[in-house]
């Protein structure tokens, strides 16, 4: 599977919590225990391996505080090209 | 925008601030689909290179603040004239995108005859149109587009129909027109739905690269606070409620746009 990974700006966020909603691994949470510094409980990413980098979150974002990475497919192409030549 | 030291270096961005942004945290109230619009918009101009070449004219409502949040060249009409101004500019400015940004208060309302004016000669400019059933700067009182029985500021028993009518389908109304080329809606309250928008915006904007005519995109939007719900129950609100009323679709793509 993908390896993903965001970053969410905290001082951005709004706690709304669409993105924890959303999110098909279930790898936001909203931060309860403090306050950013507008005075909102901010989501929060457990970086636990589960993120495939959907960019799901940052696509139902309303504040843009999401920023998401993923790792780079191993090219396709080669890996065919290698099979090819083995036979 | 975030914090670069934090960033993967063996990671690749796939979504990343758009640079039609500026970093101005927005006004609006969390969970409100306006900064999901402007993000939309943003992307589109990004993505076909308009940045410097737009102009933006501001409504009044909850986004009158807008032109902070656009990296754009901007100026902001009186209550519901957006279209009256970005008429003008476009004829001086013909070489330039011209687009309004309006809430259903600013335009359907106050801005009924603007509006339709502008569509009706056939103005080479796009308009977003925001629709929450709500007037939300002033308090959440009762819009022309607010559903029959909604409870608003204004309605506190719910919006009755046969004193104050039925609510507006505005892009049904103006895509009557001639002069429109290109109007749809689209709504914003689930992720496939905020993409189909994000290529509605990108069809309006190059129906007006193209100097087709008049092109709007309706976004049915959702206001947590003045409807009295949290955000996420204002999408299902969105889904559940707004979506029979207010039907996503193309209400009108002319020949001409449907070749682009």
């Amino acid at each position: 599977m993908t390896v993903g990974k965001i970053i969410i700006h905290q001082d951005r966020c709004k706690g709304c919590t669409l993105c924890s909603t959303v999110c098909p691994q279930h790898v936001i949470h909203m931060d309860d225990t403090r306050l950013n510094a507008r005075g909102y409980h901010p989501a929060l990413f457990v970086d636990n391996g589960d993120c495939t980098g959907c960019a799901v979150c940052a696509v139902i974002c309303p504040d843009v505080c999401i920023t998401v990475y993923r790792e780079a497919p191993a090219p396709k192409r080669a890996r065919l090209a290698e099979g090819a030549a083995a036979l | 925008m975030v914090d670069m030291v934090m960033a993967p270096p063996e990671m690749q961005v796939v979504y990343d601030y758009p640079d039609s942004l500026t970093d101005t945290p927005t006004s609006y109230c969390p969970g409100c689909t306006h900064g999901i619009a402007h993000r939309l918009v943003a992307e589109v101009l990004d993505e076909l290179g308009l940045r410097e070449q737009t102009v933006l004219v501001s409504p009044v409502g909850c986004s009158v603040f807008i032109y902070q949040y656009f990296n754009l060249d901007a100026c902001v009409a009186p209550h519901g004239r957006a279209p009256a101004m970005a008429t003008g500019i476009k004829r001086m400015l013909p070489n330039h995108i011209v687009f309004t940004y309006q809430g259903d208060g600013d335009l359907v309302s106050i801005g009924a005859a603007e509006i339709l004016h502008a569509a009706a000669r056939g103005e080479k400019i796009t308009t977003i149109f925001i629709n929450n059933a709500i007037y939300g700067m002033t308090g959440g009182q009762m819009a022309p587009t607010s559903l029959p029985g909604q409870k608003t500021t204004s309605s506190p028993t719910g919006r009755d129909i046969v004193s104050t009518g039925n609510p507006i389908r505005m892009s049904e109304v103006i895509a009557q027109l001639d002069g429109a080329a290109y109007i749809v809606r689209r709504s914003l309250h689930d992720v496939a739905s905020i993409r189909k928008a994000k290529k509605a915006i990108l069809t309006a904007f190059k129906v007006q690269m193209a100097g087709l005519g008049f092109s709007m995109v309706e976004l049915l939007s959702s206001c947590p606070t003045n409807w009295g719900i949290a955000p996420e129950t204002a999408l299902e609100w969105i889904e559940q409620n707004m979506l029979p009323y207010y039907p996503v679709g193309d209400f009108k793509v002319r020949d001409d746009v449907k070749a682009l």
